[in-house]
């Protein structure tokens, strides 16, 4: 019956489930305070409409147990829905230390893909099936957001930061993806579809790309731009070394610790005054301008890679 | 109590010729004044809402471009918010009312009440300017750095015409707060107030408090733009976030602006055509200064989505949850003031009942939006569009029009059509139902808000969306009519027509200029409708 006037989107990730549910039980609460408001009001208005002009109901002033009732008991529910909603939304935010990465830049009107492997989409990207999928992304313009009903969730893609997200699709499938943050003109048009594949048909998709991989783009990139000559292996360089910074606290000039995060390597290369690490003089010229979102993505890949020793499996470890 | 049966003049013809209505200081004048620009305003936005929901009825974009879309979702958004929501009901019937229902004979700042009109008027010229010469196609939210970088718009007349109209809503909050502490009849202590004041008085706190920050934000927007200062455009080493949290610390709150007052009439409907003492009258008082102090904390859940830190999105979502419980509480002692009341029907309660039903769903789906993981998929869809229009629409529009219908014999003196205005009251109810229910569907569907085409999936309940609003565009129209044939051929109203409790029936209809002959006195409590002692529950 409802199949030509459907209620929900298709579910296809593993939280869109857990979406759906509070979503029922909040149809269900706001159904039953609806119903009840207006049951109520309906039977008082009946039962106790005007009878003659010289009607003189008596006065009731109040009672501190209704009153205390019908704030206690919506005060619960809502604490309720607040703890689910919010429990779901940590995991919404909390991507599996296996996820598999994948680099995303928003412009108008445009979403740009860049698997790991260096294999490039526009507006369409290709995920396997039943495995965690990450999605790192960056605005070259004004604030986007990344929406995909089918998966139930959305993020905004803010310039100036790095914004991740993640989703693991239940089953193979072409879903819409918009973009759900007014961004100018061809808003409506910024849009596109997650192509959702089996294992195995994902590894033949991906190997029909050509060209560098993304740690290896960055690689060259941080050759070509002469970070390398005061970056270097020792601490002999003019600049911090790199291996087995990312993820670390670092101490600031200013006396104050931070993570560097994808975030503070951006910063760090566009802006390199504004948290200079402790025991370094301010020589580095911003690169702002002079690297795309594209480059920037590929390079802090290249500086989070340098954190591992060769060996893959070690790799794992260390990321955590 | 003093009857203040017929005066020589009332304030309608004490004077005529236009010197006497633009130069005037009388708060009632100033109503008018107010009356006839929102309602000019109203129907300037209701335009732009008629040719986004012609647009929608089909997915592909195949009346207007791009460009006009963008800019009429965005003027439909500025105007209806800024120029009709926020002044629509403080601004007539507060300041007709205010100082009626508390025995005054003016505001305590008629000057400045005059001020604040020319004020509103200004901005709104600008605005019309803005519109005029081009238009503006950032959204009404004015979100950077679209709106300082990349927006080829007039977004700078267009803020200057917000960041005029906030002063004059700042002069209504400070003139409603003056009055209502310093100008109230003797023995009209705190707690004898009607609820319509407590409301005005709270949102009246929210108008001061909270304007000044949107005046500063609209501020920084104009000089990035034209100056090129970084503040919110990263690539200049801003921080476009930071714009969000200036804005809705301010927008949120005005939400409050907009509800509080309509809570306000909805009370004074609720007692007088239930001939009722509103049932636990402190906590609906405490309750509005509840919701504005609250409503300061709760700005965030717009940004859940941004990627804001998680733990600060888990503060605001339970600051969320506690500010719907005030409104709920509202909503409840509404319900059971009608308990062995003395019901009829009155085009003002039939607009009572719809504002209670309408508003709950509205304050229930917030609930949708105040959690965060829920958030995360309706956010920025059809869903929350939904949401606010049952909340502005379905709460605000049908409390203003109610309290225009009850208490237009004391504006203009005339009867309005019973008949007409009851059905006009039903066709508002079952258009505005079968305009918004559908979104909130198609939010979950996954529709996104501010989309100029879409896709066929989401056809079926556009259209319907737009049949609804054709049939509330009629609804719209019928009062409008009928207030201004009632004006030459109204029967002549009387001074109290509804039997209703109340300073502002103590004197005649329309009240002569000083409001009321002799002072009035008050010696009971709000809505003592009742002739015998108190029933204790």
């Amino acid at each position: 019956m409802f199949e030509n006037f459907p209620l929900f989107p298709e579910s296809a990730s593993t939280l869109s489930g857990r979406v759906d549910a509070l979503y029922i039980f909040l149809v269900a609460v706001s159904l039953f305070f609806s119903l009840l408001i207006a049951g109520l009001i309906i039977y008082f208005a009946i039962k106790y409409r005007r009878r003659s002009a010289q009607d003189s109901p008596k006065e009731i002033h109040g009672s501190l147990a209704l009153e205390l009732t019908w704030s206690i008991i919506p005060l619960g529910i809502a604490m309720v829905i607040f703890v689910w909603g919010a429990s779901i939304y940590f995991s919404m935010r909390r991507p599996p230390e296996s996820a598999m990465d994948v680099y995303v830049v928003g412009k108008q009107w445009m979403w740009k893909f860049q698997h790991t492997s260096g294999r490039r989409e526009i507006n369409e990207l290709h995920i396997p099936v039943g495995r965690p999928v990450k999605l790192t992304m960056a605005s070259e313009d004004v604030i986007h957001s990344f929406f995909v009903p089918a998966f139930r969730v959305k993020q905004d893609v803010v310039p100036g930061y790095y914004r991740t997200m993640w989703f693991q699709a239940t089953k193979p499938g072409k879903y819409k993806l918009f973009c759900a943050e007014y961004c100018g003109t061809k808003h409506a048009g910024m849009t596109g579809q997650i192509v959702v594949v089996e294992p195995g048909e994902f590894q033949t998709w991906l190997s029909g790309g050509s060209g560098l991989s993304v740690v290896a783009s960055g690689e060259k990139l941080f050759q070509d731009l002469g970070c390398v000559t005061c970056h270097k292996l020792e601490p002999t360089g003019r600049g911090p070394v790199l291996h087995g910074l990312f993820g670390k606290e670092v101490q600031l000039q200013s006396g104050e610790t931070v993570v560097a995060d994808e975030n503070y390597l951006r910063e760090s290369i566009l802006n390199p005054q504004a948290k200079m690490l402790s025991g370094y003089q301010p020589i580095m010229p911003t690169y702002q301008g002079l690297i795309t979102e594209e480059g920037l993505l590929q390079i802090v890949a290249y500086i989070k890679s340098l954190n591992a020793p060769s060996s893959t499996v070690t790799q794992e470890v260390s990321l955590k | 109590m003093t009857t203040n049966s017929s005066p020589k003049f009332n304030y309608l013809d004490v004077a005529y010729g236009v010197k006497s209505w633009l130069l005037t200081k009388d708060h009632k004048r100033i109503a008018i004044l107010y009356l006839i620009s929102v309602t000019f305003f109203f129907a300037v936005g209701g335009v732009f809402a008629s040719l986004i929901r012609l647009e929608l009825i089909t997915p592909e974009g195949d009346i207007f471009q791009s460009e006009n879309y963008n800019k009429m979702f965005t003027m439909h958004g500025v105007i209806m918010v800024f120029l009709f929501m926020i002044p629509a009901i403080p601004a007539v019937l507060g300041n007709f009312l205010v100082p009626l229902m508390i025995g005054a004979r003016d505001l305590a700042m008629p000057r400045i009440n005059l001020l604040s009109w020319y004020l509103y008027i200004i901005g709104g010229l600008f605005t019309i300017y803005a519109m005029v010469s081009g238009g503006v196609d950032t959204g009404w939210t004015f979100y950077t750095p679209y709106s300082t970088t990349y927006s080829n718009t007039h977004v700078i007349a267009t803020g200057l015409g917000a960041f005029i109209v906030g002063f004059s809503s700042i002069l209504t909050g400070l003139n409603f707060i003056v009055t209502i502490h310093k100008m109230r009849a003797p023995g009209l202590t705190w707690f004898r107030l009607p609820l319509f004041i407590w409301a005005h008085y709270a949102a009246s706190i929210i108008m001061i408090l909270g304007t000044p920050v949107i005046a500063i934000t609209i501020v920084l927007l104009a000089v990035e733009r034209a100056f090129h200062l970084g503040i919110f455009n990263p690539a200049l080493g801003g921080d476009p976030l930071l714009f969000q949290h200036l804005f809705w610390f301010y927008s949120h709150p005005a939400v409050y602006i907009m509800i509080l007052p309509a809570m306000g009439v909805v009370s004074e409907l609720v007692a007088c055509f239930s001939r009722k003492r509103i049932f636990g009258y402190s906590f609906v008082a405490y309750s509005s200064l509840a919701i504005a102090a609250l409503g300061f904390f709760v700005w965030a859940h717009h940004m859940f989505t941004t990627g804001i830190s998680a733990y600060a999105a888990l503060i605001f979502s339970v600051l969320s949850f506690l500010v719907a419980i005030p409104s709920a509480i509202k909503v409840f002692n509404w319900t059971a003031t009608l308990y062995k009341g003395s019901i009829s029907y009155d085009t003002p309660m039939l607009y009572a009942f719809g504002f209670i039903g309408l508003f709950t769903i509205g304050g229930l789906t917030g609930l949708f939006l105040a959690s965060m993981g829920l958030d995360l998929h309706v956010h920025d869809t059809y869903f929350i569009v939904a949401h606010f229009h049952y909340v502005m629409v379905g709460g605000t529009i049908m409390a203003y029009l109610g309290g225009l219908h009850y208490w237009w014999p004391k504006i203009s003196g005339k009867q309005y059509p019973e008949g007409w205005a009851r059905f006009s009251a039903l066709v508002i109810f079952i258009g505005f139902n079968l305009t918004f229910f559908p979104q909130f569907l198609l939010g979950y569907l996954g529709m996104p808000r501010r989309y100029h085409f879409y896709p066929e999936e989401f056809q079926v309940l556009n259209v319907m969306s737009t049949a609804g609003a054709s049939i509330l565009g009629i609804g719209y129209l019928i009062p409008l009519i009928y207030f201004a044939w009632s004006m030459r051929y109204g029967k002549a109203a009387d001074a109290n027509p509804w039997a209703a409790k109340g300073l502002e029936w103590e004197t005649s209809s329309p009240p002569p200029t000083e409001n009321f002959l002799e002072q009035p006195v008050v010696k009971e409590e709000a809505y003592a409708y009742a002739k015998e002692e108190p029933e204790v529950v």
